[in-house]
């Protein structure tokens, strides 16, 4: 499914004395199986605006079109329909976890779907798959009982268990440890591949970003400041510095040794990527 | 006392901790045998994967659990003497993850007062510790801002304050930028190496950012409850292998250095810095 943000400005207490514009103006277009990274320091807007792709929140003016359709322009039952398309994560998930068993809580999305009891069954079943969990052993466990990196994918695998379109996960790793962060990053990219969905990514780490994504959505102060490749992006570095971010450490690494090997590319932000560059460049 | 006790800040000898159930009424050995000991002005990283302890042990050093076997000595105090308790919670300060759950009051300069006031100090002297706590974190011009106005990195400053206004010999900070962003974790971890360094704090820093601790005197590693590893960032931070092992990570430029030495690039495997990788390579 294709995303596309027309005009999108979103003002909280509008007309009060708190009143706060969030969101400016934003335009851009996310393709149809496309997988895009959001960035951008606390309180930049970045969950402001993934809540209005599935009409969490109503635009102040303008729109979000999903798959040709206007999302606030749809009777109230169609965007509903359309809403279990769009698999929301937010921000640490597992504060939303509220079911007595894994099972149960994993359910709950297909359920509200108005699935029959057989089909969500299979759903809850490869979903927790998905995350890496195994089902027999974990499906009658509290949620709470869980560490917290397991918590996070029974949340994350509840949205999945809705078959969404679209997956957008808010900071999925935040706070977990370098393992638990990995894990979770390679079954998105998984899903991602297998399932060509449309993965819309937030996160602080801009390592985990520049590994994985597309384009990035770089947000601040409620407007965009790019929306591109991380080649493009990644090589901006003073206006990202300006606006309290960073470029990965190698990307850093590679333009201090510019100096001494003027060949070699700036465009580098994975390890991976700076050890064929500094062989490439050493060796001639 | 001894030379050697004098200059010790912490000192934990064998100590077992185990929750008595988890919500499945299994009995949890969260701490299975740690002797560890941290010199007073040391800057310490403490790393592991979740679960292996780390919470536990800072809440051990803090004297809010105590050791189900073994000691825990707090500058020269052991944690078992109920007499000594509000020394050593006075003693060794800490600041937790969440930013959001750790401010008490509504307006920051009393939420700095909070501890002192509860310790008893007079009120003129109390002016002087806040006055004095913010400066330090550099955060005088929020005194008077309610602190749900303030950015996590902010919060977290205002969280530090407020332990330094008790005057603590050691702070213990347990995932302090776990949940900010890279700005917020910039501002913390200046304000956490400036106390470190100007103010001879004695700071124990528990982190899953290896980033942070490159610079630390020692790093201490625990795995399933106990100390796997133990010593300067260079010495811990070159087993890549091993660290991953047990589920951590190496900073950027180790790790590079670790696959550039496994492609013949004859370069050093202790390289924790883009400066050290720029001398590295350009010799
Ligand atoms: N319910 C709300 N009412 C008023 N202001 C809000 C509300 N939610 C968020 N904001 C403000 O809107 C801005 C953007 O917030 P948010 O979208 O959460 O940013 P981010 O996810 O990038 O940290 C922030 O300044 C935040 O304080
Ligand atoms: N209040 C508690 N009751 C039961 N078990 C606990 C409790 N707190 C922690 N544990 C368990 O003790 C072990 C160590 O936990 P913790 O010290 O929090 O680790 P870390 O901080 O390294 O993530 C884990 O297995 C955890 O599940
Ligand atoms: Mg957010
Ligand atoms: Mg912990």
């Amino acid at each position: 499914m294709s995303v596309e943000i027309k005009n999108l400005s979103h003002t909280y207490s509008e007309g009060s004395p708190f009143e706060f514009k969030a969101l400016k103006d934003i335009n851009i277009t996310i393709e149809d199986g496309s997988f895009i990274g959001i960035i951008g320091h606390t309180g930049s807007g970045k969950s402001t605006l993934i809540q209005h792709l599935n009409g969490l929140l109503t635009p102040s003016s303008g729109t979000v079109i999903v798959d040709g359709k206007d999302i606030f322009e749809t009777k109230k039952a169609e965007l509903i329909a359309l809403r279990h398309h769009i698999g929301l994560v937010f921000q640490y998930p597992e504060h939303q976890l509220f079911e007595e068993t894994v099972q149960k809580d994993v359910a709950f999305g297909p359920k509200n779907q108005g699935l029959n009891e057989e089909e969500i069954d299979q759903r809850v079943r490869q979903s927790i798959k998905m995350v890496g969990l195994d089902f027999d052993a974990i499906k009658d466990k509290s949620p709470f009982e869980l560490s917290g990196g397991q918590m996070r994918r029974v949340a994350i695998a509840g949205v999945l268990a809705m078959e969404p379109s679209v997956l957008i996960l808010d900071e999925p790793t935040a706070g977990l440890d370098p393992r638990g962060r990995e894990e979770i990053l390679a079954q998105i990219k998984l899903l991602h591949s297998q399932k060509q969905i449309t993965v819309i990514l937030v996160s602080h780490s801009m390592e985990d970003i520049g590994k994985m994504v597309d384009k990035i959505l770089v947000m601040n102060e409620g407007e965009v400041v790019f929306f591109d490749t991380p080649n493009r992006v990644f090589t901006e570095i003073s206006t990202l510095e300006s606006i309290g971010l960073a470029v990965p450490e190698v990307t850093y690494l590679m333009r201090r040794l510019k100096e001494k090997y003027p060949e070699i590319r700036e465009d580098v932000f994975t390890v991976e990527a700076a050890k064929k560059e500094i062989l490439k460049v050493i060796r001639g | 006392m001894t030379m050697e006790s004098k200059n010790r800040m912490i000192d934990v000898r064998n100590v077992y901790f185990t929750y008595p159930h988890n919500n499945e009424n299994e009995s949890v050995v969260a701490l299975d045998g740690v002797s560890l000991h941290i010199e007073k002005g040391e800057f310490v990283g403490i790393i592991g994967h979740n679960g292996s302890g780390k919470s536990t042990l800072s809440k051990l050093l803090n004297a809010i659990i105590f050791p189900t076997q073994g000691d825990v000595i707090v500058s020269g105090l052991n944690t078992k003497d109920q007499e000594n308790l509000w020394t050593i919670r006075q003693t060794a300060g800490m600041v937790f993850q969440n930013p959001d759950n750790q401010l008490v009051a509504t307006i920051v300069e009393e939420d700095v007062a909070f501890g002192p006031e509860n310790l008893g100090v007079p009120p003129q002297e109390i002016r002087e510790r806040v006055d004095r706590a913010l400066a330090v974190v550099e955060m005088q011009a929020y005194a008077h801002q309610k602190p749900h106005q303030l950015s996590g990195g902010q919060k977290q400053r205002i969280a530090i304050a407020g332990i330094l206004a008790m005057e603590p010999e050691c702070i213990i900070f347990d995932e302090p930028t776990a949940m900010l962003d890279p700005s917020g974790r910039r501002e913390v971890m200046e304000t956490i190496k400036r106390l470190n360094r100007d103010k001879d704090m004695t700071v124990i820093h528990i982190t899953h950012f290896m980033e942070e601790i490159v610079a630390a005197d020692r790093i201490i590693v625990l795995d399933k409850g106990k100390v796997v590893m133990e010593g300067e960032p260079r010495t811990i931070f070159r087993q890549v292998k091993r660290l991953k092992e047990i589920g951590l990570d190496v900073p950027q430029m180790t790790e590079l250095a670790y696959e550039l030495r496994k492609e013949g690039l004859k370069i050093a495997d202790d390289v924790l810095s883009i400066e050290e990788m720029v001398n590295a390579l350009c010799q």
